[in-house]
């Protein structure tokens, strides 16, 4: 929070959100105005870290899948299944078929209740209920009222299912403990498999009917779709992703492709490689790092062919891929880059930062068919092949999944005895840093005009600019009594309050 | 669900320096949580709802009846919200584990501040950042000078900076345990001011809600959870796995040794100790099938980080809390 | 009267040079008839150990040698019957596992080897005793003091209460 000795410049006015809400665990945004009222600067800060990659040294590396998940309690199994194929690449494990399948399962259908979450509770509102509409009604309890308690009750039971799926598999319905390495602490039995498949089949459905609600309510809605197509909220930056062997979106592996604004294939590189073309980049004022391409090199907050920000969210995973790994999700695939860049192939890359959300809803239709494909698979069930044993000499290994909110990489450096003595973490949406940055800074620019009066509505859609990229949390998707005050305060530099605006 | 008066609740949550599981955990009361907000109105909650931190301030005293507090104090804004939330708040609830005990956050009491910034942004193998540059509390700029909190030296707990009412230990806690403690909350059943009393929880230990078969047999060789696939419904601790079950306070249902993975710790010490690395050790020494100082050093050697292991989410509450 | 001897502050002490506070936990069958013998033999050892007797070296709980250190001990003793020796038989057998598995726990926060020892003395060991306390307590002189509890209070443990209240944001 910014304590009152804090100085702003002569002739700048400060605006402080603080902290930002409905997103990102920790932030604030500080908007600098010139003498005619024109936004000068604006920085997103992130006041927190608390240093995983040291403490970590000097536990065992068998533990890392049980302690980095609470990195993030919203994608614990993201940080799980990243440290567990560490721990596998560290001790040179080569896993059964059972237990590949079982490890892609679990993560799919936590990327099922994950995006639906972030869809319902964070995206939503803005769309359903308006950008700018009353906040007291811009929330869950709004989307309900106008679309239906029916569809709420669709969202709870989604998200449960995916919970109740997280105990079976892995003992908790948050922090799940199963992926080890070698595979997972125990095998699906097959009652247990019965269960998981009328889960899967419930949420193909549910998905088909999420992406079904978003053509109805905004594709369809002109407004909206202008909003998306031509808001201020494009980056033609670089874009990262997993794909497997064929280029298709692949959440649990394979290897990370970066293409660049124009759509060209920059890099493909394996896990183990990521150091070489990965930096990352430290400013003063706030505790997040800035990756960047090391082949294009660090030229600041700025996008384009010439600048090493790139971007790792469900639409960059839609751009670096040339296709879905099944059927429903390439249809959706496909329409949506027809929509947006009238090339059906996916080979032009989308930059409107809005458009994330609907490629959200591709990757959740991918994530539960795909599913059911694996749970249907007859090794899934193996009673013996659920892991092997580690017998080699451990010493390094990385491991790279796609989060839900970005491409999650896990370094760990081991003794013999297998004791972490180093450990590296690019989380998701640190990938995402400079992106953020530069699109609240491009929102705030273009909405924030001299002589038009800072309203409520503007603030959120400053705020608009991050939410897209859903970072590092999902919630309410249950019943909220909306009323979001706000109160900002435009002070001169010697403290004075010179306006002041509020929202309830 | 009732209340006592007719006019709606007003409910908080805050994270610290936390994962953002402990607010998950609180949706996980599932449907339940309708009757909740049909009584209540949550009047700051970061990552739901748009409240601002001024507008907190600008509360009057005591205005919110139940706040729940979870995650560590890991630097300067954490604490000083802990302030400003005891300060409007009649019942400040420590939830889960981070804000109770310390949680994982505290494993960096084992290490120095000076080592952290290091391993971030210094000697990191992906970080390029050849003029040295840390974060810094104050960053001048051409238009103003821009703040982030200080990173303390130590993660504290909550009950390290204020006063708290109830504790409800977890990481996460569990729905069940926790829906049993809002209703007692809510329907006054319970105090609104208390001494840091656990709540949400039992006092024995998760070996009393473990369903694996004890045989009451000494232990002969430590193994590790990647090495050997353990025997189904014996306990893991008899087949040489460290469990921390005999240190950690129950209320999770055992759901790790469920699904046949040792218990870690996660709802802190038991409800008889205050120190669960202590309890652990103290343990340790009676269970091992051994008559010589040779037998013993060597069965010593094959565990593999008994402080990280036995303090994993609790070293905040030790009696030593930090590396020196 | 452990309590009260324990908590008293180490600077308050009049003296230009640091002296220890050491705690001695020994067990009532051959480690404290050692120490007594020292003391009826009249051998010298120096006054800064403040010895704790219990029956059995195994009822000494690691969580007795962690609180003497948080509380303010600078060095603390363990001291039991040789292994074989023990008047329970066994007692000592846990002693062997939990005090050397806790003094590696207590390296690594930081509390040096010389600090926290482990020793078997029998009841005709005096001789030793004496030697073992002359030892340890000019090692411990050399560390310097631990004070633990303003480690702890200078980094930030209890400080929020004393701050001043929440102003104006």
């Amino acid at each position: 929070m910014t304590t009152p000795h804090v100085k702003t410049a002569e002739g700048f006015k400060r605006i402080s959100i603080d902290p930002i809400t409905r997103l990102e665990g920790h932030g604030k945004i500080d908007i600098f105005l010139n003498a005619e009222g024109e936004v000068a600067d604006c920085f997103f800060q992130v006041p927190e870290l608390r240093g995983f990659e040291k403490f970590c040294e000097g536990r065992p590396v068998e533990e890392m899948p049980r302690i980095t998940p609470r990195i993030c309690g919203v994608c614990p199994e993201a940080h799980m299944m990243a440290s567990a194929k560490a721990c596998d690449a560290v001790y040179k494990a080569e896993l059964p078929l059972t237990a590949k399948l079982l490890r892609e399962l679990q993560y799919n259908i936590f990327f099922v209740t994950d995006h639906t979450t972030h869809f319902y509770a964070l995206a939503a509102p803005d769309f359903v209920m308006g950008p700018d509409c009353d906040p007291a009604i811009r929330n869950l309890i709004g989307v309900i009222g106008k679309v239906g308690l029916e569809i709420g009750g669709k969202v709870i039971k989604c998200r449960a299912e995916g919970h109740e799926a997280s105990k079976i598999f892995g003992g908790k319905p948050v922090n799940p403990v199963n992926a080890i390495p070698g595979g997972m602490s125990k095998p699906l039995y097959p009652e247990e498999r019965n269960r998981i498949e009328e889960i899967v089949v419930d949420m193909v459905e549910f998905a088909k009917f999420s992406m079904q609600l978003f053509e109805d309510v905004v594709l369809k809605n002109p407004q909206y779709l202008d909003l998306i197509l031509n808001g201020p909220y494009i980056h033609k930056t670089y874009s990262m992703g997993l794909v497997d062997e064929k280029n298709r979106v692949n959440f649990y592996d394979g290897k990370v492709r970066v293409v660049g604004p124009d759509g060209k294939e920059l890099v493909k590189y394996e896990p183990r490689d990521y150091y070489k073309h990965i930096g990352e980049h430290v400013e003063p004022w706030t505790y997040l790092k800035f990756p960047y391409l090391k082949a294009v090199g660090w030229k600041g907050l700025v996008d384009g062919l010439d600048s090493g920000v790139y971007r790792a969210t469900p639409q960059s995973r839609l751009n670096v891929a040339e296709g879905m790994n099944s059927p429903l999700a390439q249809e959706a695939y496909e329409r949506y880059f027809e929509t947006l860049t009238n090339d059906r192939s996916g080979h032009t890359p989308v930059h409107h930062t809005l458009a994330i959300h609907w490629a959200r809803l591709v990757e959740l239709l991918n994530a539960a068919e795909h599913s059911l494909e694996l749970v249907r698979h007859p090794e899934i069930t193996h009673p013996e092949n659920y892991r092997v044993v580690c017998t080699n000499v451990p010493s390094e290994g990385v491991g790279i999944v796609e989060a839900p909110r970005g491409t999650l990489t896990h370094h760990y450096v081991t003794d013999e005895r297998g004791i972490v003595k180093r450990a590296n973490l690019i989380v998701g949406t640190t990938n995402n840093n400079a992106a953020i940055c530069m699109s609240v800074k491009k929102a705030a620019q273009g909405l924030i005009r001299k002589g038009v009066e800072v309203k409520e509505g503007t603030l959120n859609m400053i705020e608009m600019a991050f939410r897209a990229y859903d970072p590092c949390y999902g919630c309410a998707t249950h019943s909220l009594p909306g009323q979001m005050p706000l109160i900002v305060r435009v002070r001169d530099v010697d403290g004075t309050v010179l306006s002041e605006t509020t929202r309830n | 669900m009732s209340t006592n008066g007719s006019e709606k609740k007003k409910v908080a949550m805050y994270w610290a320096a936390s994962c953002g599981g402990c607010d998950i955990s609180l949706l996980e009361i599932g449907p339940r949580i309708l009757d909740l907000t049909a009584v209540a109105d949550v009047v700051f909650w970061p990552v739901a709802v748009d409240f601002k931190y001024a507008d907190v301030a600008a509360y009057p005293d005591e205005y919110i009846d139940y706040c729940f507090y979870n995650g560590g104090v890991r630097n300067s804004e954490q604490e000083e919200v802990a302030r400003l939330l005891r300060k409007k708040s009649k019942t400040l609830v420590a939830y889960g584990t981070c804000a109770c005990d310390g949680g994982i956050p505290a494993l960096a009491n084992l290490k120095s501040k000076q080592g952290i910034f290091e391993a971030a942004y210094l000697d990191n193998p992906s970080t390029v950042n050849p003029a040295k540059v840390l974060p810094q509390e104050i960053t001048e700029t051409p238009v103003g000078q821009l703040e982030i909190p200080k990173f303390y030296d130590q993660v504290l707990r909550l009950i390290d900076v204020v006063e708290v009412d109830y504790l409800i230990p977890g990481c996460p806690p569990q729905a069940d345990r926790v829906w049993e403690a809002i209703l007692a909350l809510v329907g006054g059943v319970v105090p609104p001011r208390n001494k840091a009393v656990k709540v949400a929880c039992t006092d024995k230990s998760v070996c009393d809600e473990c369903k694996r078969e004890k045989r009451k047999v000494k232990i002969k060789e430590f193994k590790r959870p990647h090495q050997v696939r353990p025997e189904p419904e014996w306990c893991l601790l008899e087949q040489g796995l460290i469990c921390m079950g005999p240190a950690t306070r129950s209320g999770c249902g055992a759901l790790c040794t469920n699904a046949d993975l040792p218990c870690r710790g996660c709802y802190g010490p038991s409800g008889t100790v205050e120190d669960q690395g202590t309890a652990m050790v103290s343990a340790i020494g009676s269970i091992l099938d051994v008559t010589t100082e040779e037998q013993a050093r060597a069965m010593l050697n094959q565990i593999a980080d008994p402080t990280g292991t036995f303090y994993r989410f609790s070293l905040g509450s030790s009696y030593l809390k930090a590396r020196k | 009267m452990a309590d009260q001897v324990m908590t008293a502050d180490v600077s308050t002490r009049a003296s230009a040079t640091f002296e220890p506070r050491i705690i001695g936990f020994l067990c009532y069958w051959c480690s404290y008839t050692g120490a007594d013998m020292a003391g009826t033999a009249r051998m010298k050892y120096p006054p800064n150990i403040d010895i704790v007797r219990l029956m059995c070296s195994g009822r000494i709980d690691p969580e007795l040698v962690a609180t003497a250190f948080a509380k303010g001990a600078d060095g603390v003793l363990v001291c039991g019957c040789h292994i074989g020796d023990c008047h329970y038989m066994v007692g000592n057998h846990k002693t062997m596992v939990r005090i050397p598995l806790l003094q590696r726990v207590l390296r690594e926060m930081g509390i040096e080897p010389q600090r926290f020892r482990l020793e078997w003395v029998s009841a005709a060991e005096g001789a030793r005793f004496q030697k073992i306390v002359r030892e340890m307590t000019e090692q411990v002189r050399q560390l310097g003091p631990l004070n633990w509890p303003g480690l702890m209070r200078s980094r930030g443990v209890g400080h929020g209460m004393d701050l001043k209240p929440w102003g104006e944001v």
